[in-house]
This record gives structure tokens, sequence and C-alpha cells, in this order.
């Protein structure tokens, strides 16, 4: 008989958490430390929902999610969860470039780029200031409609090049693309640039070990396993959840699935009204992903090619080609001894941007045909840089869209949530069934590891609200 | 509470989220974004804060509010005082 994952549980919580992302886990662990009553529910055997990893033989270790992060990281580490977490966020100090619009090493931060666009790109001091001013002073409680892509032809006007060195990184990071507002580029890039791109050392594994500790020591019911079906509502607030087939009663209930999913899936449609599923309607998804890991032998080793190194062959910046089944551009970050100390790896992990409807109706052989092909480009493209690999390599292996959707049972592959839109319509759940939050990855400035986990506050902070206003009698 | 007493506890909140900063030094008319390096998030704690500690809601369409030291004290008096 299999296990009983939910054995020893209560009849009733605070609040359940739906999914262990990096925003269930957070919010999860501050309700725990405020005192509340939580129960974690995941249904994959790992935590960490997109910040994973695959163990492989011969001690290979696939971060999906491990590409750097802005300072901020440090900050809400250090505050929402504890020092061991933050103490092990260090910086990257090369970010790298090559493209045919141009080529070179930067440290990713404010002073430097001001002397880059002054040097390599013969931009004026003032105009400069003025740009990283003005993407600093937006608030996202301010969208005024101007899309990124405008707010920087305003600011270098005709200069493609400058568009793709300040966007490039950026459509990486959460997705985004020049049609996105002006504002959640301003928001994201600010924070990367205040000082510079950070990593975690010891890898996901180790991140998400002392956050499942941390949980534990808050008291915090982690279950593993552990499948929701559904959220029950009854006499128009949340009561519950039906999970492995089970009712556990909550008197709050926080999804960190994805946002259509939630309300489709988990809630249903009949609970909400016909404005706000309208609204839901038009939250359009960002793209999908697609990870290349390339890990060396034990003892070989390859040139120092910076730790995040952008790459293109189109000869201009254009972010639907971003996403473009024949890929033309792509990132690599590079995993040094000193990214997982004691493991003494040489790895590098390929990262580009993808459109879910290029891989989602392909039969298995087809997939796989194209995984292969994947594959096979992406050490083509990076013998170009490093012509000796090939032979050194040990473990190859690519995640593609499916394996989003099979892990974190995302919607269409989902890697980085929703556009802008899909933020409002994930706020205002509470407001259409009261007790019920969502927190994960929405809004584009919501999205990536640090923003993710900043959701996770936000609304862990509105739940305790919540919850100290309808105590129990 | 006073003005000075409010002050003295957005000092105290400010010293806990932001313990590399100097707040001895604090303008009181320049905007705290820019004299401490605070982001969105850091706003957001000093809000959190201010719940727990003083019992007193500070609504998401008011943050632009707690701009600065002066706005912070105008805003909060009433509530605080």
């Amino acid at each position: 008989m299999p296990k009983d994952q939910l054995q020893g549980i209560k009849d009733e919580y605070d609040v359940i958490v739906i999914g262990s992302g990096l925003a269930g886990l957070t919010a999860a662990n501050l309700l725990g430390k405020q005192g509340h009553s939580v129960l974690l529910l995941e249904h994959h055997y790992q935590l960490g929902g997109m910040a994973t990893w695959f163990r492989r033989k011969r001690g290979h270790i696939f971060d999906i999610s491990l590409h750097g992060f802005p300072y901020g990281m440090i900050k809400s580490c250090r505050r929402y969860w504890n020092r061991e977490v933050s103490d092990r966020i260090h910086q990257l100090k090369g970010v790298r470039f090559d493209n045919p619009q141009f080529s070179f090493e930067t440290t990713y931060d404010r002073d430097d780029f001001t002397r880059i666009l002054q040097e390599k790109f013969d931009q004026p001091k003032e105009r400069i200031e003025q740009f990283f001013d003005r993407a600093r002073s937006f608030n996202f409680y301010d969208d005024d409609g101007m899309t990124t892509g405008e707010f920087l032809e305003q600011c270098f006007p005709g200069r493609n090049d400058v568009h793709r060195l300040l966007m490039e990184p950026i459509a990486y990071a959460n997705g985004s693309t020049l049609d996105d507002p002006a504002i959640t580029f301003g928001i994201v890039f600010s924070n990367f640039m205040s000082k510079g791109v950070f990593i975690f050392q010891g890898g996901t594994d180790l991140m998400i070990k002392l956050m499942k500790e941390e949980c534990q020591r808050n008291g915090v019911d982690i279950r593993i396993y552990c499948d929701v079906e559904k959220v029950l509502v009854d006499s128009d607030k949340v009561v519950g959840v039906i999970c492995n087939g089970r009712r556990i009663g909550a008197r709050a209930v926080v999804s960190n699935a994805n946002l259509k999913g939630t309300v489709q899936n988990l809630v249903g449609e009949e609970h909400f009204t016909r404005e706000y599923l309208d609204r839901l309607d038009k939250v359009r998804l960002s793209s999908s992903s697609c990870q290349v890991y390339m890990g060396l032998k034990p003892g070989e080793t390859f040139d120092y090619l910076g730790d995040l190194f952008f790459t293109s062959t189109l000869d201009h910046f254009d972010s639907v080609a971003l996403c473009a089944k024949d890929v033309t551009s792509r990132t690599f970050s590079c995993y040094y001894p000193d990214t997982r100390p004691g493991l003494d790896r040489y790895a590098i992990v390929s990262s580009t941007n993808a459109n879910w409807a290029d891989w989602a109706y392909l039969s298995k052989e087809e997939y796989e045909t194209e995984k292969q092909k994947l594959i096979d480009d992406t050490i083509l493209s990076l013998e170009k840089y490093l012509p000796d690999i090939r032979p050194k390599l040990d473990w190859i292996e690519a995640a593609t869209p499916g394996t989003f959707t099979r892990y974190t049972k995302t919607v269409s592959g989902a890697t980085f949530g929703t556009k802008f839109e899909g933020l409002d319509v994930s706020k205002s759940m509470p407001d259409q069934i009261p007790g019920m939050y969502h927190a994960g990855s929405v809004g584009i400035i919501m999205s990536g590891w640090l923003g993710t986990i900043n959701y996770g506050v936000i609304t862990s902070n509105e739940v305790d609200i919540y919850l100290s206003r309808n105590q129990t009698v | 509470m006073t003005k000075e007493e409010i002050r003295a506890a957005i000092i105290d909140i400010l010293n806990d989220i932001a313990p590399d900063e100097d707040t001895s030094t604090i303008q009181d008319d320049v905007s705290l974004r820019d004299q401490l390096g605070l982001d969105s998030m850091d706003f957001l704690d000093i809000v959190m804060e201010l719940r727990k500690r003083h019992n007193v809601e500070v609504p998401s369409p008011d943050y632009p509010q707690l701009a600065t030291m002066d706005s912070c004290l105008e805003y909060l008096h009433p509530k605080m005082g």
C-alpha cells in the first residue's frame, strides 16, 4: 500500500499553502513565523517549484533557474529567511555580451554601464543619467501605458544596439519584450543596476534545503506528493482544500499554482464574478524557455568565459526572435567550482526563451528530435567560444517547455508567469473570495527568484491581516 | 504620539530595514528612497512594521505619502496622534 503522505496532519489549519515555489515557501515561512498554523502542500517530491534542479549520475546537478538575480535578494533573504541563506549570495562580476553589434564584459551595474554607454556607444553623460533616473522613478502603481520599446526609443532614439544592451538581459530574466509596459522594465532593470548580478553559492538544492529547515523551525507542516484537487468555498469564503482525496480545513488558502490554473481548476470559475473572469481571460502568459545542461568530466576545466554570457548571431535586437524555435540568441550561465564548493565541477547551462506553441503540438518522436536538435545546436554555438569543449563533456541534458509543465503543473510551460495585467488579477482574488490568496510569478515585476519571494512576502502580509481580523471564536 | 515620537518610531524601523545606512543624517524634506537607497520592498516593510508595532494601516494607494520624512509625519500624525 502506498504511504499516506498526509498521515498525522491536523483537521484544520489557519492557512494552507498550495505549491512550494519560492512565493509559496516564503509565504508559508512568514505565516508560520507569525504564529499561524500552516500546512504546505507540494505535488512534486521536491520543494522549490521552478527553483529546481535535477540530480544526475557522477555528481552532475542541473540547476534549471540559477542564473542571477538583483542585490535585493540579499535583503529579502536576510529579512524573510535567515542569515544562513543571505550570506551565501554573492556577486557575479563577469557579465559578457557577444553579438554582431557589440562585444565586451561588464560588472552590470550603473557605474559600469554609464562608462560603457559613454565609451562604446558615444552617448552623452546627461542623457545616460536622465535615462537611469527615469528608469528608477517608475512605480508599479503608475502605469501610463508607455511600452519599454517606446521608453528606450525616447531615451536613445534610433539606437537598436543600445536597446539591445539594456533589454536583452531583462528579456532572459523575466521573459518580457519591448511591447511590455515600460514600468516593468524600469523596475527590474533598476533593481539589477543598483549593485549588479548575484547568485546563490551552493546551488539551488542547498538554498531550498535551508529554506525547508527554516520553515520547519517556524512550525510549517510540509508535505510532498500531495496534490491539491480542489479549494473548498462555502458561504462565499474559503474553508479548506481537498488533497489526495481528503478534506483539510483552513481559514485561508494561498495558491502558489499558476494564476489561471488556480481559478479554473482549483477554485472553479463558478465562484468568481463575470467581470473578474473577463479580466482573467485577458491575462497573457509570458513565454516559456529551454535550458541545456553541459557538465564536464571530473577534473576537466574550461577557460574563463565570464559568469553570465549573453550571445547572439542576430544582427539586430528583436524580442520575437528571442523566442523563435530557430534559435539565434543564447545565454550561457557558467558554473565554476566555487558555485558549489566541494563538488569541484565545471558546467555550463545554456538558456533560451521559447514559445509554448512551437513545442506543444509535436508528437513524442518529433519532440525528442527537436530536443536533440536543441542540444546539438547549443554545443555548436558553445564551440565558437570554447573550441575544445566537446570531448570534455560528460553529461548533457535539455529541459524544454514540456519539462516545466510536468514538474510544476504550470499552464503552457510559462516559465515567467504572466504579463503585467496578471498582477492586478492575482492581487484582487481575495476581493472575490474572502480567504483566497494567490502568490506566484505574475506581472513581470513579481517574476524571477527575487520577484516571487517578494510577492510571497506581500501576500503573507495580506493573509496575516485577514487572519487577525477573523479570529476563530 | 507627537510628531517627534513618530519620527523616532520611523527611524527605529528604518534602522532595522536598512542596517547598513546612517539614519542620523536624514534630511526630512528629501526623498527617503534617494537618501537611503530604499526600494519598493523596503517601503512595504515600513508599512508592515507600522502595522505590527503601532497598529496603523497604510493602504497601498497611500504609499506615495511616505516619500519623505516630512510627508510621512504629515500623513501619519492624524492616524497615530
